[in-house]
This record gives C-alpha cells, structure tokens and sequence, in this order.
C-alpha cells in the first residue's frame, strides 16, 4: 500500500509570512481518508500554497482537516468572501497559477458570486470550494441552502457537485485542469458534507486531458502566413495588445514579433504590463479613457494586428465606426470570440506564445518610422492639453495623476500596481510605468468596486517580494474596508493609497458631462479613514497639501509593513481624454 | 434576416447541462422553439436538438457559446433545407365523434395518421410530420373539438450517410494529442 508524506509537499514561492502550525503525517497503509482530508491532500498535489477563505458549517470537515496541514499550506482567514475570492484572482494574476478560495454554502457561497462574475469575464484561473448541505438534504429548503451550482453557473467556466467522497480527487484535477487551461476562468466545486465526511482510498490523477473540451487549437500555418503577408505590405500596422499574452507567458516573443516588424503596440486595460512602458513602439492606452493617438489613429490605420483581446465595446467604441480603413487579424485562443464583435479578415486560432513564434519566422524585418511619428504628434497633443495638467498641475488641488505617476517613480516603477474601479483606476493604468509583466491587477471586464484590496493581499501572497502598491477611489475602498484586518492579521506589506476625491467620482464626471450637473448622490461623507487603519493595526498618514506629497509617498514605500496613505485630490476633476459612450474612437476628445 | 434554424449538440451525459445551453439563449433574448435530448448513437452521448427563430449571424455566435461549454462535445447547425426533420403529435378526439360519421376516419387516413387507441371515451390519435402538417390535422380535427392535443420537439437528422461522431471522436482525440 502506498504511504504518502505530506513533508514531501512543499511550497511552490517562498515561505509565506506568519507563523504557520500543524503537522501531519498519513500511512496510506493503515488508514483511509476522509473526503475532507482528501480536498487538503488534492491541492496539494496541484501544489497549492495559499487558500483564501472563510468557514462555516457545511464546510467545517475541510475546515478540520485543514487543521493539521498547517505547515504545507496557507490559509488566509478574510473578513467576508467577496474579500477572498478577489484576494485568490490578486493571487492568480500575479502567478499565472489558479487562485484558491473556500466558503460555506447559503450565503457564504453566494458572497462569492461577484468574484467569480469577475473573474469569468476577465478570464482569472480561480478554484473556488464550497460546502454544502448534506446530500439527502438537497432540494429540501435546508439551513443555509442554496444552489450554488444553478446560481454560479452563468458565471463559471464550469461547475460540479460532489455528493460522494470517490469522486473528490478526480473533480479537484479536472477543476484545476479546466481552469488553467486554454483561456482560463474560474471553476466552483461544491462538496456536500457527507461527502466530506465520508471515508475513500485517496489516490490522485492529475487531469491533462477532457474529450469533450479542446482547450486551445494547434495553430493553421496557412493562417500564419496569410497574417504575414498582410503584415509585410502594411504601410500603417497597429498592435493591440490584449491579456492573452501575458496568460500565454508569451511577452518574449510579443516584444520581438513587434520589434521585428517595427510595429506601434497599443495595449487594452488587462494587456497593461505585458509590454514595457517606456519601450520606444508603445503607443499608448486603448479605449474610453486610453490615449489619444491610439484611439484617434486606429481609423488611420490599414492593419490592426489584436493578439489575446476581445474587442470590449470600451475599447472599440462605436463598432461601425471602428478601425474603418484596416484589415484586421485577430490572434486569439477562443474560438467564440472570433467575428464576436469585429470581423476578422485573418483569424489565427490558437496559444498566444505558439502564434507568435511561428509568426516571428514569417514576417520581413521592418520599420513604420513616419506612422510611428503620427502617434508622436498625437502625445505632443496630448500632454499639451492633458498630461502636462494631470502630472504638472500647477492649480492649488493635488490631482490624481501627480500622486500615481510620484507613486510609480518611487517604486522605480517595479511595483506591483492594484487598482480598483473608476477615475483612480483609469488615471493609474494611464500614468503608472512598468517594466515587468503581470504587474497590473484591475477587474477589467465587471468593473468592480471594492476589488483592489482584497486583490492587494492576494498579489501580495503571490509575490512576496515585490512591492504592491493598490490604488483605489474612496468609495471603493468602502466597499471592502473590512479586509483591512486581513492585512494585519498576515502581516501584508501592501501599501495602499486612497485618492480621495469625496466623490463617486468617476460616476461623478458622467453626471456632471451628461446630466447636467446633477450630482445625484455621488457625495460622500467620508470617515477618517487614517483613524479606521490605525483601528485595524495599521500605520497611515494624510497628505492634503502637495508640499507633503513625495514625503508622504516616501515615507509610505519605507515603511515595513501595511501601509495606508491617503491623499486628498482636486475634488471634481475629470479624466481625459475620453471617448464619450457610443462615439466612435476617433472623435476622442481631449477637455469638455 | 430571421428563420428556423436547427441547432443540434452532441454532449457527456452529465447533471444540469441543459442549464447551461439553455443560459446561452436566455442571455440573448433567443427564445427555443422546440427542444428534443435523447442519447445518440454513442452510449453515454446526449444529442440535443433544438430549433429557434433568428438570423445567421445570431445562431453562428450562440453555437460558438455553446461549443464552448466544457461538456460539449460538438455543435452544428443547419437551415431546414438542409435536414430532414419530423415531430410527432397524439390527438385525443371523443370515440363518440368517431362512430358519429366517417369523418375523423377520412381525415386521419387522408393525413397518413394512425390510430393508437381506442376506449369507449376516448380515441388517441397519432401523426408524425412537419409542424405545418400535425397542425392542419389538428385544425380539423378540432372541428369536433379535439379533448387533448400534444406536438414533440422536433427531431432531425442530416442528409449525410451516417452520423459522423464516432469520426468526430476520432478527430478530437488526434486534436488533444497534439496540443500540450
Ligand atoms: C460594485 C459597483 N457598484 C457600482 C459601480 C459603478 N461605479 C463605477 S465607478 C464608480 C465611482 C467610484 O468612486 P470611487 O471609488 O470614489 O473612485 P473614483 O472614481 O472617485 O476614483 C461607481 C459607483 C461599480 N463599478 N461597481
């Protein structure tokens, strides 16, 4: 019979912080396992070093078990579920690897849902864990019973009920196969109890393979080459970048594809990062509030190259009035999204990385140099009538763009950046520098408030030697405030900075763009919230006045531990440029 | 422009996946026309057959989607032209009306229907067809107002030899070979 020591397990990342407890050892030869010690054992073997979760009763068995496997993996204890699944995407987005999260059933799991919504439309890995009533209880109304399966099953990648305690190793792989593979997206088991209770002879089977589920397409040379051409005798070729190339670990071959051929690299809010900032072919920001050049010029240009993205209605705006003179070839792993809002001329299904390097060997080497000098006439317009307002403010008012873009230089722009949703998220993704990829974490696709500090503390986890910076609104922050005694409990460095605009403020801009003004409940009256931290163990400071703003950042990046530095901005600001709802993106606008 | 199109599905037998393709219509407003699960050829092999009203490029996304769920294996569709399809209908007529005149007799026959059973109450009726044609007997009949009426989700087959699964089957796995 076969022993398994669990001392083999190790962790994938360095140690994580605190002191971890429990040890275990299980002779397979004298003992069969409960289906919660098999949950454990499982994520072991995919090598899971960090869960997020919360317990309560149809998950305690796990819980229980989890008990003894202290010293092999790590468990964050949130504050609320919403905290932990964001937490474990922060996790996934920074390590490629599926996020991990668990949560009881009823309300415990449904707290989940906006997470996993999330994480679905930004295409995150994340196994999320259940519990469940037990099995004869289902369909009977039972306390805290709720179908987590029906509920999340729009919003999963896939999803599975375990009502036996056999069937726990094999839908634990098939959940990590699923949601690490082809485009990745968050999965949901949902364990009953007495399958957690109930005994099985554990053995585990890494899952590689699913008849039914073709996670990527062996990539068409013909395609390849019929890209190729189009790219050789482009005279005004345009890069958009997407996530896919940072999920297919392909920015190598992306940075010498677009080099070869002398391409302008425009980049989506997930492909943030995947290509460097001060690189001499970017050009810039995509969509709503993205830069002027790439916007303005996609109707110039007679090739838009779109490698892993989808075409987002904030990207495209106006889609018949989108990237009107260009051939389009569209890179892309899934096939549902080929034609799904743009038509493509060349599709090439298929991994971003494989594409990408049999593309390299197709093209001519190449250079776009007075195309290249349009989208430079373009910045000299937009730091004109923006940048140079946004980062160079010379008004009383400290303006969100002085503080991140201080932020990034501070950091000697190697920082992790976690944005949540709104004015600070847009103004972030635009003045934020980066030279590493996997280095931005947004909810992109849902848009979600409350994101950034919980995703904070699982990017934190995911990288524990790297600085993470988490920018977020003062209403966001609101939204999940609570997780800040997560951060204390773990000791998680993160250094968080609210920009605090006393306003909903990016709701705050429509009103006042397109409503007349009217300010509809986009006030808020704000607590102190330095006096909140401190509250929860953690240090902070108050910057009102911009004399005190490369102190305050300074003081923030030096400091040890969690951090909180709130800023107080110009209180209604706009961000610009912009491409007002349903125009097309070359009537961006620059001011009001 | 909008017509009928028939979606059909090839699927793992597995708990609420018909949940997840019907969430693909509900999310875009498609209402399904008609909806027939059955086992295929295959054991273990679900094959859906489901009929909606929309226009080409509707259909070509929804199967996009739907081939996208992890437990489906395969998802094609079709225009009418291009399958052949039958529905099935039972009518429930009073016995009385029968023996009355010839009538329903005449109707039933004109209409290749048979009868399926008859009790001193009631005669059940039973007709295979297009829709167009299990509702013209059912207009008639109702003439002597018919007691119950029931129409089948539509089942189709396409105009090729032989239901090209297993053949699919094979591909696929080549396909999952060669990626990894
Ligand atoms: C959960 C959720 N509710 C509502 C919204 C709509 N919304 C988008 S941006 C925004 C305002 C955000 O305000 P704040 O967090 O203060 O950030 P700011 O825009 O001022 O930077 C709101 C309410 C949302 N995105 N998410």
């Amino acid at each position: 019979m076969k022993q398994i020591n669990i001392n083999n397990y190790k962790f994938l990342s360095s140690p994580p912080f605190g002191e971890l407890e429990g040890t275990k050892t299980i002779d397979m030869s004298t003992k069969k396992v409960a289906g919660s010690e098999a949950v454990i054992l499982s994520l072991l073997e995919e090598g899971v070093d960090t869960i997020f979760g919360y317990p309560g009763g149809a998950i305690m068995p796990v819980y229980d078990s989890l008990y003894d496997y202290g010293q092999k993996v790590k468990h964050v204890l949130t504050r609320h579920e919403q905290g932990a699944v964001h937490a474990a995407e922060g996790y996934a987005k920074v390590t490629g690897r599926a996020g991990v999260c668990f949560a009881t059933s009823g309300p415990g799991a449904t707290n989940l849902i906006t997470g996993i919504a999330d994480a679905m439309i930004d295409s995150i890995p994340l196994v999320c864990i259940t519990g469940q009533v037990t099995s004869p209880l289902l369909g009977t109304d039972a306390f805290q019973e709720s179908d987590v399966v029906g509920i999340s099953m729009p919003v999963t990648k896939w999803n599975y009920q375990v009502t036996t305690p056999e069937e726990i190793p094999e839908a634990i792989a098939q959940a990590f196969y699923i949601a690490q593979s082809g485009r990745p997206g968050p999965v949901l088991l949902d364990i009953t109890k007495d399958a957690q209770f109930g005994e099985l002879d554990f053995e585990y089977k890494k899952c590689n393979k699913i008849r039914s589920y073709v996670p990527e397409t062996p990539v068409d040379p013909f395609k390849v080459e019929e890209a190729a051409k189009l790219i050789d005798k482009s005279e005004k070729p345009m890069v958009l970048v997407g996530q896919g190339v940072i999920i297919s670990n392909a920015e190598e071959e992306f940075k010498t594809f677009v080099e070869k051929a002398g391409l302008p690299v425009a980049w989506t809010l997930l492909g943030l990062s995947a290509f460097p900032t001060e690189h001499r072919l970017n050009v810039g920001m995509l969509g709503m509030h993205g830069n002027y050049g790439p916007n303005k010029l996609t109707n110039e240009a007679d090739l838009i190259i779109a490698v892993g993205m989808r075409f987002d209605d904030r990207v495209t705006g106006k889609v018949s009035e989108y990237a009107t003179n260009a051939k389009i070839i569209h890179i892309e792993i899934d096939p549902s999204e080929i034609n799904k809002i743009v038509k493509a001329d060349v599709p090439v299904l298929g991994d971003a990385k494989k594409v990408l390097s049999m593309l390299i060997n197709n093209i001519k080497e190449n250079y776009h140099e007075s195309w290249l000098e349009e989208f430079r006439r373009c910045d000299v317009v937009e730091v004109e009538k923006v940048i140079e307002k946004d980062i160079q403010p010379t008004k009383e008012g400290l303006t969100m763009g002085e503080v991140v873009s201080m932020a990034s230089e501070k950091s000697n722009h190697e920082a992790i950046l976690v944005t949540d949703v709104g004015q600070q998220q847009m103004v972030a993704s635009r003045y934020f520098k980066f030279k590493h990829s996997k280095s931005n974490v947004t909810s992109g696709g849902l848009g979600t408030m409350g994101y950034a500090l919980p995703a904070s503390m699982g990017a934190q986890l995911g990288a524990p030697d790297r600085t993470v910076v988490a920018v977020i609104g003062d209403g966001g922050f609101q939204m999940t405030i609570q997780e800040l005694g997560t951060i204390w409990q773990n000791k998680l460095p993160v250094k968080i900075i609210i920009l605090n605009n006393n306003f909903l403020g990016m709701v705050r801009q429509w009103q006042q763009l397109f409503f007349e003004k009217r300010y509809s409940f986009t006030e808020l009256q704000n607590p102190d919230f330095i006096t909140i931290a401190k509250g929860f163990g953690i240090d902070g400071h108050k910057v009102e006045k911009r004399e005190g703003l490369e102190e305050g950042i300074q003081k923030m990046f030096a400091h040890e531990g969690p951090y909180l530095l709130e800023v107080v901005v110009e209180k209604e600001d706009n961000v610009f440029p912009m491409v007002p709802a349903g125009a097309s993106v070359s009537d961006v606008i620059l001011e009001p | 422009m909008k017509k009928e199109f028939i979606i059909t599905i090839f699927t793992e037998n597995h708990i609420g996946l018909l949940n997840r393709v019907t969430i693909v219509f509900t999310r875009r407003k498609v209402n399904i026309e008609s909806l027939t699960v059955s086992e295929s050829a295959l054991p273990g092999i679900s094959k859906f057959t489901i009929v909606i009203n929309a226009n080409e490029e509707q259909v070509v996304k929804i199967v996009g989607q739907i081939e996208k769920q992890i437990d489906v294996l395969k998802a094609f569709f079709h225009t009418n032209e291009e399958m052949i399809y039958q529905e099935i209908a039972l009518y429930k007529v009073r016995t009385e009306e029968l023996y009355k005149s010839d009538a329903i007799e005449k109707m039933a026959r004109n209409a290749g229907a048979r009868i399926l059973e008859i009790t001193k109450e009631y005669t059940v009726i039973e007709k295979t067809g297009h829709k167009e044609e299990t509702q013209a007997l059912f207009e008639e009949l109702n003439q002597f107002k018919v007691m119950q009426f029931i129409r089948s989700g539509r089942v189709a087959i396409t105009r090729d030899p032989i239901e090209r699964l297993s053949e699919f089957l094979k591909e696929r796995d080549a396909i999952l070979n060669q990626v990894d």
